[in-house]
C-alpha cells in the first residue's frame, strides 16, 4: 500500500459516482453519441502510449508504443469527428425551407 | 515539483474537468455539441502536456503514430455511414483495448522483476481487460459487418470451456501477483485473455449486440482506468472510469429493455436453443393492399412509426421521412416509437432517423408512447419484430417473457411492413402478425414506403 494507490482509489471511486450521476442523465436519444464520445475520451490512454513511444526504453517498447499511439489516436480523432457528425443531425424542429430539398 | 511537472499536471487536471463537463453537455441535444468541444479541447491540452514529459527523448515515432492514427481516424470519422455505426463502435473498442494492453505489456517489459505487487496487479487488470476487449470487439465487429454469421455459434461444453479458461486466467493472474517478475506467466495470461475474448463473444447473436457492445465499452474503459493505476496517472483513471461506467450503465439499460440478466445474454446463446420451442400458434395473416394503407394513413389523426433494424438494412429511413412529410402536410400527427434495443447498438435508431432529418421532438421512448397507443389510428411497424411481440407481455412461457414492448396491438390499426412470411431475427413466432387488427404489407420496406408516399400524394 502506498499513497499513490490510495489517492488513485479515491479518484476512481469519486469518478465512478460522478460518472453515474452525469451519465444517467443522458437521454436514450443520445446513447449512440454518448458511446462514441466516451470512447473518444477514453482514448486518453494516448498519453500513456505517447510516453512509451517516445521514451526509448528499449526497441520493443518503442514499437508497441507506436502501435498504441496509432490505435488511441484513431479513437480520439475518429471518435470526436463521428460524435460531432451525429450531434449535428439532432434538430428539435426541421425548418420548412430545409425540407424542400 | 518542477515547472514542467506542474504544467503537465495542470493540463491533466483541466482535461479531467473538461471531460466531465463535456459528458454533462450530453444530457440535452442543444448543449451536446458545445460539451464535446470542451472535451476535445481537454484532450488537446492533455496531449500537449504529455509531450513535455521528461522521459520523452525523441519525437519522431510519436509523430508517426499521431499522423497515422489521425489519417485513419479522420477517414473513418468522415466516411463511415450511420448505418455502420455499430461496427465502427466495436472496432474502436478493439483499438482502445489494444492500446491499453500494449502499454501494459511495454511497462511490464521495462520494469520486469522490479514491479511491486500493486503495479503488477494494475498491469494485470490492464492487460486482461485490454486483451479481452481487443479480440472480443474484433469478433463483434466481424459479426456486425457480417464477415462471420451473426447467429450464435455454439458447441457442446462451451460454457464449461469458457469457465475453465477464465478460471485459469485468474489463477495465472494471482500467481503473477505473487511472482511479479515471471515473464512466462505474464505472456500466458495475455494469450488467455485474447483467446477468452474470442470465445466470449462467439456464442452471442447479432440481436444481442447492443448489450455486448455496451459491455465491451465498459471493459475498454476499465482497461484505460487500470492503465491509469499502473502509470499513477489520475486523468487516465478518471476518463477510463467515466467510459467504463457509461458502458456499464448502458449494458444494464439494454438488459432491462430485454428483461434479461447479463449472465443470460453472455452465456444463454439466445435464439439457438429457443428457436425450436413452440412452432405453434398458426393463424391467418391478413394481407392489405397498398391503396388501403395509403387511405388509412392519409385520413388518420395520429400515425406512429415503429422502426427496427430491418429499416436500417433496407435503408428506408429517408423513405419513412418522405412519407411522414406528406402526412404532416395533410395535418396528420406523426410520431416515432423507439425501443431501447431497436437496432444493433444503444440509440442507433435515433441517429438513423435524425440523419433522415426527423426532428428529435418526434422521437418517443417506449414509456412515453405506450399510453398513446389506444388513441393512435395507425401504427406502422418497419422491420421490427421482437420489440412489438405481444408474447412478451401475454405469454409468461415465452423466451422473451417480460420484455417491455411497444404495444402497437393496442392501436386502432397496425400495418406491418414485412419482407416475407418468415419469422423474425430471433426465430420467435410473433402473434401480432395474426391479430385481426394487423394488416401485412409484403415487400421491401423502402419500395413499399416510396409507393405509399406516391399513393398518399395522389389522394
Amino acid at each position: 500500500m502506498n499513497e499513490v494507490l490510495i489517492a488513485g482509489f479515491y479518484v476512481f471511486v469519486l469518478a465512478a459516482f460522478l460518472g453515474y450521476q452525469v451519465i444517467s442523465r443522458v437521454p436514450p436519444l443520445l446513447h449512440t453519441p454518448l458511446m462514441s464520445a466516451t470512447n473518444a475520451i477514453s482514448g486518453i490512454s494516448l498519453i500513456g502510449s505517447i510516453v512509451t513511444a517516445g521514451a526509448k526504453y528499449n526497441l520493443t517498447s518503442t514499437i508497441l508504443g507506436v502501435i498504441a499511439v496509432t490505435a488511441a489516436t484513431i479513437n480520439v480523432v475518429g471518435g470526436f469527428i463521428i460524435t460531432d457528425r451525429m450531434l449535428k443531425m439532432f434538430k428539435r424542429e426541421v425548418k420548412p425551407a430545409a425540407e424542400k430539398k | 515539483m518542477s515547472a514542467q511537472t506542474l504544467l503537465i499536471e495542470l493540463s491533466y487536471f483541466t482535461a479531467s474537468i473538461l471531460f466531465i463537463l463535456g459528458l454533462k453537455g450530453l444530457s440535452h441535444p442543444d448543449t451536446a455539441r458545445r460539451g464535446m468541444f470542451m472535451a476535445e479541447f481537454g484532450m488537446l491540452l492533455a496531449v500537449i502536456g504529455t509531450l513535455l514529459h521528461r522521459d520523452i527523448v525523441s519525437y519522431e515515432w510519436i509523430i508517426v503514430g499521431l499522423l497515422a492514427g489521425s489519417t485513419i481516424g479522420i477517414a473513418m470519422g468522415l466516411w463511415v455511414p450511420m448505418t455502420a455505426m455499430p461496427q465502427r463502435t466495436a472496432l474502436s473498442h478493439a483499438f482502445g483495448g489494444l492500446a491499453a494492453a500494449l502499454v501494459g505489456v511495454s511497462e511490464f517489459l521495462r520494469h520486469g522483476e522490479n514491479l511491486g505487487t500493486f503495479k503488477v496487479t494494475a498491469l494485470g487488470f490492464e492487460v486482461l481487460l485490454g486483451g479481452i476487449t481487443f479480440t472480443g470487439s474484433l469478433v463483434a465487429f466481424a459479426k456486425l459487418q457480417e464477415l462471420v454469421k451473426g447467429t450464435p455459434i455454439t458447441y457442446k461444453g462451451q460454457n464449461v470451456l469458457n469457465g475453465l479458461l477464465f478460471a485459469s486466467a485468474v489463477v495465472i493472474f494471482i500467481a503473477l501477483v505473487l511472482n511479479p517478475g515471471h515473464t512466462a506467466l505474464f505472456y500466458a495470461m495475455c494469450a488467455l485473455a485474447l483467446l477468452f475474448g474470442v470465445l466470449l463473444v462467439l456464442p452471442i447473436g447479432a440481436a444481442d449486440m447492443p448489450v455486448v457492445i455496451a459491455l465491451l465499452n465498459s471493459y475498454a474503459g476499465l482497461a484505460s482506468a487500470a492503465t491509469g493505476f499502473a502509470l499513477g496517472n489520475n486523468v487516465l483513471i478518471i476518463a477510463g472510469t467515466l467510459d467504463g461506467g457509461s458502458g456499464f450503465i448502458l449494458s444494464i439499460l439494454m438488459c432491462k429493455a430485454m428483461n434479461r440478466s447479463i449472465t443470460n445474454v453472455l452465456f444463454g446463446a439466445f435464439g439457438s436453443a429457443t428457436a425450436t420451442v413452440e412452432a405453434g400458434e398458426e393463424g391467418v395473416m391478413r394481407e392489405v393492399s397498398l391503396d388501403d394503407v395509403a387511405t388509412q394513413l392519409a385520413y388518420a389523426r395520429q400515425v406512429v412509426f415503429v422502426p427496427g433494424y430491418g429499416m436500417a438494412t433496407a435503408q428506408a429511413q429517408n423513405a419513412v421521412r418522405e412519407l411522414a412529410n406528406l402526412l404532416e402536410k395533410r395535418g396528420v400527427q406523426v410520431k416515432y416509437a423507439i425501443h431501447p434495443v431497436a437496432g444493433r447498438m444503444p440509440g442507433h435508431m435515433n441517429v438513423l432517423l435524425a440523419e433522415a432529418n426527423v426532428p428529435y421532438s418526434q422521437l418517443y421512448e417506449l414509456e412515453q408512447i405506450n399510453p398513446e397507443m389506444p388513441t393512435t389510428d395507425v401504427a406502422v411497424v418497419i422491420g421490427a419484430n421482437d420489440v412489438v411481440n405481444p408474447e412478451a407481455r401475454d405469454n409468461p412461457k415465452s423466451a422473451i417473457a417480460g420484455m417491455p414492448i411497444i404495444e402497437v396491438d393496442k392501436a386502432k390499426s397496425v400495418i406491418v411492413l414485412k419482407r416475407g412470411r418468415g419469422k423474425g431475427f430471433s426465430g420467435l413466432e410473433n402473434p401480432l402478425f395474426f391479430k385481426p387488427v394487423t394488416g401485412l404489407l409484403f415487400g421491401d420496406a423502402k419500395t413499399s414506403l416510396n409507393r405509399l408516399a406516391s399513393a398518399v400524394g395522389e389522394l
